[in-house]
């Protein structure tokens, strides 16, 4: 077993890329996950790597365009406001079907917003912050353990499906520290027969672009991305039940939120209640089916979030109208305590009692 | 536990989330205890999330004079140093800790203080080293660490704290297998290790087995997650 470390989740992050392979990074400084680009200013220097500190969120997303093309593992990382700004760009590697890894390392909103930790980037990380037909896959950390151990799995399914992947994090995950086991150096060889590498003469050329003006054409590849999406939500759903069994209050959190929701359940059961919670790993695609089944069994559905409530939508679709979802939550940097959630389970209890 | 027998000025650098302030905050509470009139201040102007002000209310309460930057805790991420500063080291008739911002980025703060501080010449300059932070984890990378402190911050350092921890996971054993490398440190820096810091949970068990301890109480947190 490895030795573990102390780290912030920003690090972890950094330093899991960087043993999944990763060599290119740009990005621009943002708070809350300044600490990503600071770690990786240090070590790509002394390992071969490139760390580029470029002029805007938007020339950075451009950079990992370009890098990806070669078929190299490349990311960039931001917080909420720089990532509205790579919004362009992340379609654009999305229609040219590119692999690339996006780290979101939320804080509140909109506008400028706060520094403080938020969850209220769902709606453009699951349901396609760019314009046109596109998914993301979506991997949602809720420890510094997950923000190492899903980065390593981002780049791997990014890869796979030949697809932008997106971190999902806010900035409590980014900033707390906790011990953290390193995932061991990985060389991660997937064949990449796509990527423009110079063609020696031997082969046809690769040609990446998100050009199709015509539309018969334009058509059939989202038709064939989607035939990916639909592979990829059969495939890679990533959830954790907690509790689930014979709860009858089930709470529906990813992240930071999830934390907050164990302690609820684990106070709530202490007291008679029957709760649990369901932990969406992977937001897009969805866990919908598990939400499904468990529809069938508990009272009522509670979506915790940090957000004026968004991913209570994608439970509420999930569960098809069997049970009613609440919502309990706060915004704007502030998180939502256990005492919040138990009051309001205790609240629908009496109301069903 | 240890006798502290601190210098007019006490100043804590190193890499960032190696518990500076934690250190810095129990420091001063020593010193406090001792009957001392005691100033603490918080110049990290790195990072917005972590800070002093967080204990603010009880050092108050205590009679510890505390200084923070003037957007600490606002969610300003503005890297203003408070005007007050100035009297840590011009007011010598009481003791005064510095929290130093991480690495040498959190170190440049300083620079503007530097002088009256060397003039004074009753100071000491901690280096706070936790051997299980990633870019620290050997005693060759800490010197480069504290090489770069010293370049930024203009003065040397002269002592280490070894607060080496894995949080909550931290046990004695944790601590114990550090203590190679912190001695590699002292030998290749020149400096001594001024104490080995550990939360005061863990106090009773390595009393004998690590000289010089110091046993820390942490910073309040609202609730666990």
């Amino acid at each position: 077993m490895a030795e573990k470390v102390l780290m912030k989740g920003n690090e972890a992050i950094a330093e899991a890329a960087l043993r999944a392979g990763c060599r290119h990074y740009f990005g621009y400084p943002i708070t809350p996950q300044t600490e990503l680009a600071a770690y990786m200013a240090k070590r790509m220097p002394k390992i071969g790597g490139v760390f580029l500190q470029a002029e805007s969120e938007i020339s950075a997303i451009n950079m990992v365009y370009g890098v990806s093309s070669t078929g190299k593992r490349v990311m960039t990382s931001s917080s909420s406001p720089g990532v509205s700004l790579k919004q362009e760009g992340i379609s654009y590697i999305a229609g040219a079907d590119l692999p690339a890894l996006i780290v979101n390392v939320q804080r509140g909103g909109p506008g400028l917003g706060g520094i403080q930790p938020s969850q209220s980037d769902y709606f453009q990380a699951t349901k396609g912050g760019g314009h046109g037909d596109y998914h993301l896959i979506v991997l949602t950390p809720a420890s510094v353990q997950e923000m190492a151990d899903l980065t390593a799995l981002a780049f791997d399914l990014a890869d796979k499906y030949r697809m932008p992947s997106m971190l999902l994090a806010d900035g409590t995950l980014g900033q707390m520290m906790e011990p953290v086991e390193l995932p061991e150096e990985e060389p991660h060889l997937i064949e990449k027969p796509w990527a423009v590498t110079g063609t020696e003469m031997k082969r046809e050329h690769n040609i990446i672009n998100s050009l199709y003006l015509v539309p018969e054409v334009l058509e059939k590849s989202n038709e064939e991305r989607f035939e990916r999406y639909k592979k990829i939500e059969e495939e890679e759903v990533r959830y954790e039940e907690y509790m689930m069994d014979d709860a009858e209050y089930g709470l529906v959190a990813f992240g930071i939120a999830a934390r907050v929701a164990k302690n609820a359940v684990v106070a709530l059961r202490q007291q008679g209640v029957k709760a649990g919670l369901i932990r969406p790993i992977t937001v897009w695609p969805f866990p919908k089916k598990v939400i499904r089944e468990a529809a069938d069994r508990v009272k009522a559905f509670i979506s915790v979030e940090l957000s004026m409530g968004q991913m209570i939508e994608d439970v509420k679709l999930a569960e098809e109208c069997r049970k009613p979802v609440y919502l309990c939550s706060r915004s704007g940097g502030m998180i939502p305590d256990p005492e919040q959630i138990i009051t309001l389970v205790k609240e629908l209890e009496g109301g069903n009692n | 536990m240890t006798e502290i027998n601190a210098k007019r000025i006490s100043l804590f650098m190193g890499h960032y989330g190696s518990g500076k302030t934690n250190i810095a905050i129990n420091y001063a509470h020593r010193i406090r205890q001792s009957g001392k009139e005691v100033a603490i201040a918080d110049l990290d102007i790195v990072n917005p999330y972590f800070r002093m002000k967080d204990s603010q209310e009880e050092m108050l309460k205590e009679g510890i004079d505390v200084i923070a930057l003037p957007f600490a805790n606002s969610s300003v991420d503005l890297p203003a140093l408070p005007s007050a500063a100035y009297s840590l080291v011009q007011n010598t008739a009481r003791y005064a800790v510095l929290d130093i911002g991480g690495d040498d980025r959190g170190a440049l703060a300083l620079g503007r203080f530097t002088p009256y501080i060397r003039e004074e010449n009753n100071y000491d300059v901690f280096f706070v080293a936790n051997f299980y932070r990633p870019l620290t984890t050997t005693a060759a990378d800490a010197m480069e660490v504290m090489r770069e402190i010293e370049a930024a911050s203009g003065l040397p350092f002269t002592g280490i704290i070894n607060n080496s921890n894995l949080g909550a996971e931290t046990t004695a054993a944790t601590v114990l297998g550090t203590l190679e490398r912190c001695a590699e440190l002292s030998k290749l820096s020149g400096l001594p290790v001024v104490f080995t810091s550990v939360h005061e949970s863990l106090e009773e068990e390595l009393t004998g087995q690590i000289p010089r301890l110091f046993s820390l109480r942490l910073q309040h947190r609202i609730f666990d997650l």
